[in-house]
């Protein structure tokens, strides 16, 4: 085949299920301990974090000696997955737990990982990713906040903008300008920098979603000063050492599960017996959830199995985050037409309200649908 | 856990007879129905039409899995032969325990709703809408009640009729036909084993075809030159692709998966097989339809003629869709065994299948 597009059948292997088993018990009894209230319940939740640490669930599959557990990418699948079908407020350790953590294994000083991994296992810090600035969104090397080295550390100055919960986090892990650009490559000159963002210098202004959520931020840097190691990796070239990171960061289930949550209480709200217009409507939707569950699970085993599927990354996030964005649409045509309560017309509201308002933001986020497509276009062989 | 090594090779085989006796081009350019005898003869002789019947029974024994293997590479060269056909019937004659009749054969039912009964004197009753290839074979193989028949075609009545693809598409009625043999089905397999089996074939299909669409458009894309460069440096055209693929890979994936999962399973009536299954028909049809959608966008003109080899991809992705139930009727059926199971139960059934 000339295009190579390839997506395994993959199926998740007896540890990850039975972890699922565990994972759903706890979740069940946190549930009924009143740590959190399921679906719905979006307020930030450090207490949830730090038991998720002791159950050893967050940087599952680091080495033990950072308090990791050494377990495989498709057990923490399972974890991320549940999670996210249960509304845990995750939110203290998602970032560090996905994509800093892996960061710091990579590229950090032993100091540092022996101080920062383990913490980030307990459920303690959180990160934050600092690439969007006002002149540089989706083109992310145009980044100008400027890392200057001196005898001291990096002064860095300049402003990140669109960081999601800079204003929870304990850490960042920061895109900054090191060179000019070269003439041959426009992507030279840009290194990553952990940051601590309680250091002197650094300030977050909160900018609210249209409905006055708080989650994205302003960070200005005025002289703010790092120290010589807070370095990740090399310096200006940030642009090779994003790649595998960006994998993980575009197949996980956080890509078409953001909405879900409008599914299942559209499902309870139609009841046991849909008319054949609700029933066709489910029935697709839920065809297309699976079809996607088994590309993601695809990616997983191919990331397990140490590949680099950026471009079926890609198609996932393409996919998916396309498909929850319409999600809550389809289901408020499928619940038109009800006019009985079953229990839940409430909760149905609420989270299609939610769901329709969030919606623009998920194809927007994390890699927008036209970078994706080019993407895509480029692994066709057309760019 | 893709391809193992078996179904690689009969993939291979069956990649290098399509090649060289199947091409789409010459086919199409031929205009005739030369290419079929020689292509099916090849076809036959590697084993490829029985790969699901075991050799006791007059198969290849080729396995499950290389049958879908077979099969999206038939779909990679919108082969228009009862290929399918005959390796389902071929499955359900072994579900039967009866020896093949030898040739081309097709299935019947192919609709839900669509029921055949054998009475006491030993004739059948009943009829089947929409059977594919029937009026090209000898003998069907037919699922009455819990009764596998072999039925030869000519003692039933058949309907002319035609898919947008202009392949035989009958309705049969077989009230009073005397089958040329019965056998009582293996338990475990009913009308609905018969309706899944029927659908993972056609999702592989159609992946298959789905593929070669996006092959030949992404190729076309590069070489056609408007406004003084080649289309696909356009990114509108670009993003169209995209799209295509996306949809191409969607299908591939799905597609594959339910071969897995029919290779693998062990109970036609579980709640997972059904989910999967059913999953693939209605994803894989709707794929079908946007990709062929975007396919002829990106050919302009030139794709919406006789002469050019995309309506044989196009036209048979589109009447793919409607056999063995189109994907409203899967999706139709699959919302209400949602709709019983609640939303704990999805998430359930999601992770179980």
């Amino acid at each position: 085949m000339s295009v190579a597009i390839q997506f395994d059948p993959i199926r998740l292997p007896p540890e990850a299920e039975a972890l699922r088993v565990e994972v759903r018990q706890f979740l069940k009894e946190e549930i009924a301990a009143g740590t959190f209230s399921g679906r719905g319940d979006r307020r930030p939740n450090p207490e949830f974090s730090r038991k998720v640490g002791e159950k050893g669930w967050i940087g599952i599959t680091w080495p033990k000696k950072y308090g990791g557990q050494e377990r495989s990418f498709l057990e923490r699948y399972v974890i991320n997955e549940e999670f996210l079908i249960a509304g845990a407020p995750t939110r203290k350790h998602f970032t560090a737990d996905r994509q800093s953590g892996p960061v710091l294994m990579k590229y950090a000083s032993e100091e540092i990982k022996q101080d920062i991994l383990p913490r980030i296992t307990r459920g303690e810090v959180s990160f934050c990713i600092g690439m969007s600035e006002p002149d540089s969104g989706s083109d992310l090397f145009a980044a100008k906040t400027k890392a200057e080295r001196t005898d001291d550390g990096w002064l860095i100055n300049g402003r990140k903008l669109w960081t999601s919960l800079a204003h929870e986090s304990d850490y960042m892990i920061g895109l900054f300008r090191t060179s000019p650009p070269t003439q041959e490559n426009r992507r030279h000159g840009l290194s990553q920098f952990l940051v601590d963002m309680k250091l002197p210098g650094i300030s977050t202004q909160p900018v609210l979603h249209p409905n006055g959520n708080h989650e994205f931020n302003e960070v200005t840097f005025d002289n703010a000063l790092l120290p010589h190691d807070y370095l990740m990796g090399e310096v200006d070239m940030a642009w090779k050492q994003a790649t595998s990171e960006l994998a993980y960061e575009r197949s996980g289930s956080e890509r078409f599960l953001e909405t879900c949550e409008v599914l299942f209480e559209l499902v309870d709200f139609i009841g046991e017996n849909p008319d054949v217009r609700e029933a066709e409507g489910l029935g697709r939707l839920v065809a297309q959830l699976h079809t996607l569950r088994r590309m993601s699970i695809s990616v997983a085993g191919m990331l397990h199995a140490g590949k680099e599927p950026v471009l079926e990354a890609s198609v996932v996030k393409d996919l998916g985050t396309v498909w929850e964005q319409a999600l809550p649409s389809v289901a408020r045509d499928l619940a038109a037409f009800i006019d009985r309560d079953p229990g839940n017309r409430l909760r149905f509201e609420e989270v299609l309200a939610h769901g329709i308002t969030i919606a623009p933001k998920l194809t927007i986020q994390g890699g927008t649908t036209e970078v994706l497509r080019g993407i895509v276009a480029r692994g066709l062989g057309l760019r | 856990m893709g391809m193992d090594e078996a179904q690689t090779l009969v993939a291979d085989a069956a990649s290098r007879i399509f090649r060289d006796l199947g091409d789409p081009q010459t086919i199409n350019a031929a205009g005739d129905d030369s290419w079929r005898e020689p292509l099916w003869s090849a076809l036959e002789e590697a084993g490829l039409t029985t790969a699901w019947v075991t050799d006791e029974l007059g198969g290849a024994g080729a396995g499950i899995g290389s049958g879908f293997a077979v099969l999206r590479v038939a779909g990679e060269y919108a082969a228009s032969l009862p290929l399918a056909e005959t390796l389902i019937a071929g499955w359900l004659l072994e579900m039967g325990g009866i020896m093949l009749p030898g040739g081309a054969m097709s299935v019947a039912p192919m609709k839900s709703g669509d029921s055949i009964s054998l009475n006491a004197d030993g004739t059948l009753s009943g009829s089947a809408r929409a059977v594919s290839f029937a009026a090209d074979v000898d003998h069907l193989a037919v699922l009455a009640g819990d009764t596998v028949a072999l039925v030869a075609t000519a003692d039933c009545g058949c309907s002319e009729g035609r898919n947008m693809a202009g392949e035989a598409r009958n309705n049969i009625d077989f009230s009073g036909v005397t089958p040329l043999q019965t056998a009582p089905v293996r338990p475990g397999i009913d009308a609905q084993a018969l309706s899944l089996m029927g659908a993972a074939a056609r999702s592989m299909q159609m992946a298959g075809a789905l593929q070669t669409v996006l092959e030949i458009a992404v190729q076309y894309a590069e070489e056609r030159v408007a406004f003084g460069r080649p289309i696909g440096k356009f990114q509108a055209v670009q993003h169209n692709l995209a799209r295509l693929g996306e949809e191409a890979a969607a299908a591939i994936a799905i597609a594959s998966s339910t071969a897995y999962t029919v290779e693998h399973l062990e109970d036609w009536s579980s709640a997972g097989v059904f989910l999967e299954i059913a999953s693939a028909k209605i994803r894989v049809g709707e794929a079908a339809g946007e990709g062929a959608a975007i396919g002829h966008q990106a050919f302009g003109a030139i794709g919406f003629t006789k002469e050019h080899i995309l309506h044989r991809f196009v036209q048979r992705l589109w009447s793919w869709r409607d056999d063995f139930d189109n994907e409203a009727v899967w999706a139709a059926e699959l919302g209400c065994r949602v709709g019983a199971m609640g939303s704990e139960g999805l998430w359930h059934a999601l992770t179980a299948a």
